[in-house]
């Protein structure tokens, strides 16, 4: 009888305690607008549902009423990071239907802005994560070296961010001999910076704040799809530059490896990323010493190569900063489109998320959030509705923040 | 005024605009020791930075944004999809440029502006407000 009345107080306590937090969609720093729905059981995360679509543009239909330039530069504005993989992805596509061969100086030129690309990527998500867990100073730091590679992305394209490198059948712009030696050079100065990042993550205080949180292990990655360094984070080897090479990654095989970490942690996940910066730095190098001659586009005027393409379909994948990107490809034969379809990495992390938070504490939200390195962006307000009273309390970032400090000073 | 405090709102950007809005705020350009200061809250800021082309979802957001900003308010659009909606233009999804939805005091043009551009526009659309 004692035993049957304590379960009923236990059941009723769970259902007053059980409160929804709608997490987004407006947040004023870096990530695109996602709302994630939590359900929490006093600080403990039960339940996570999600919403997507603010940032929806309707690209996909756009693209299929363009031609295949405009198409080019419109889908260069999918993503403000990694803008490069989507145009070599998409280019790859119609190079195949087209079976136009680019030159090896084109491919190198390619993986060399693909790279940098991915230490821009990297850099940016370990400022984030360390400002996520109230380091700022190191936050400042690594936006202070990403900077570098921004210089490098301008001297060589002209542009910081949406860098426009890619045609068909080739790249737009040269690498003289001058500007491959500026390259080295800010090469060594970012692997000495990336170093010291390196050592600040080490830290100890930093390792107890996020090792052991937001744990996915191997047969949930794998379950759950996940690409990229969140894949890697939790000890799956999958990596498109090694499996399914594309550019010039074939012949820099031997150039760099795979990183993995066992533990599936934050910690994991962020190592991953720290190291992949050390091994795009090697790939660099070794492009710059094997850059092969040759011209880097066909002489031909790019729309007589557009109206040559023929009505066909390509499938096509890179390894983008945040893991596996396809595009599906269908041309009809006149410089247009019929059917353009992008699945991007975010994509694939997001779900596994869920597996991540639950069980985590409220301010363990922003931080595991961010280790997916999610392509998203406006996440600052949460509000806190206690269902069972009817009341809301709206929490913004900064106390959020507030809690994660405290939460890390108490350890 | 001698501090701007704010508000960034993504309505639909590609992040090129928000990372250099960030970027701005970092060693290398300093946009704080102008004194201002990016804030978590659009009840505590002085000017709104709107970027993207404003997605059919963010519409009732980017309002409800902008009643929420205390008087005197300055809105700066951010970046060329903010500014003309172009490259999306045409598409079912879109529902800017920003001007349509609410009073824009500055535009800064380039996909992304570069974030010398980005404090020009601040401290140019803030003095000719609240001079």
């Amino acid at each position: 009888m004692v035993v049957k009345r304590s379960t009923e107080r236990t059941e009723k306590e769970v259902e007053y305690t059980r409160l929804r937090i709608p997490f987004g969609p407006v947040h004023p720093a870096l990530k695109e607008p996602v709302l994630l729905r939590i359900s929490v059981r006093g600080e403990e995360i039960i339940d996570v549902d999600m919403t997507l679509g603010h940032v929806h543009r309707g690209i996909e239909s756009l693209a299929e009423g363009r031609n295949l330039i405009q198409t080019l530069y419109l889908i260069e504005r999918i993503c403000g990071i990694c803008s490069h993989s989507h145009t070599t992805c998409f280019i790859q596509a119609l190079e195949e239907i087209g079976s136009i061969i680019p030159s090896e100086r084109a491919l190198y030129l390619r993986t060399l802005i693909f790279e940098m690309e991915r230490i821009h990527s990297h850099l940016l998500l370990l400022g984030v994560m360390a400002y996520e867990i109230g380091f700022d100073t190191l936050f400042m730091f690594t936006w202070h070296v990403r900077e570098k590679i921004l210089d490098l992305f301008e001297k060589i394209t002209g542009n910081r961010i949406h860098h426009a490198m890619n045609t068909i059948g080739g790249v737009r712009w040269d690498l003289t001999s001058q500007m491959a030696g500026e390259v080295k050079a800010y090469m060594r100065e970012i692997e000495k910076s990336t170093k010291y990042i390196h050592s600040a993550f080490t830290d100890g205080t930093v390792e107890k704040r996020i090792c052991n949180l937001g744990v996915l292990d191997y047969n949930d990655a794998i379950k759950l799809c996940v690409v990229g360094p969140t894949a890697r984070g939790s000890g799956v080897n999958i990596d498109v530059r090694k499996d399914h090479p594309y550019a010039a990654y074939d012949e820099l095989k031997g150039d760099f490896s795979v990183i993995t970490r066992k533990d599936g942690d934050v910690y994991a996940r962020t190592e991953v990323r720290i190291f992949e910066v050390f091994e795009s730095i090697n790939i660099i190098k070794a492009i710059l010493d094997r850059l092969p001659n040759g011209s880097i586009r066909p002489e031909e005027n790019v729309f007589r190569i557009m109206k040559r393409i023929p009505e066909g379909e390509a499938v096509s994948l890179v390894e983008a900063p945040r893991g596996e990107l396809l595009y599906f490809v269908k041309t009809d034969g006149k410089g247009g489109l019929i059917r353009l379809k992008v699945r991007t990495p975010t994509f694939s992390n997001l779900l596994s998320l869920k597996r991540m938070l639950v069980g985590c504490e409220i301010a363990d939200i922003p931080v595991i959030v961010a280790s997916i390195d999610p392509c998203l962006s406006c996440t600052n307000r949460v509000t806190i509705i206690n269902q069972e009273k009817g009341k809301s309390k709206v929490i913004d970032m900064d106390s959020l923040r507030r809690m994660v400090r405290r939460k890390w000073m108490r350890r | 005024m001698k501090s701007p405090w704010i508000f960034h709102l993504n309505t639909g950007s590609c992040n090129g605009c928000d990372i250099e809005i960030v970027a701005a705020f970092t060693p290398r350009y300093d946009l704080e020791r102008f004194g201002c200061l990016l804030v978590g809250s659009p009840r505590h800021a002085d000017v709104l930075l709107v970027t993207g082309p404003v997605t059919r979802q963010m519409l009732p957001r980017l309002i409800r944004v902008y009643e929420q900003i205390p008087e005197p308010k300055v809105v700066v659009a951010v970046g060329t999809c903010a500014s003309s909606g172009s490259p999306f233009l045409g598409s079912e999804m879109v529902e800017g440029p920003v001007d349509r939805i609410i009073p824009v005091d500055a535009y800064i043009v380039g996909c992304p502006p570069r974030p010398e551009a980005i404090a020009r526009g601040i401290i140019m659309a803030v003095m000719s407000k609240f001079r």
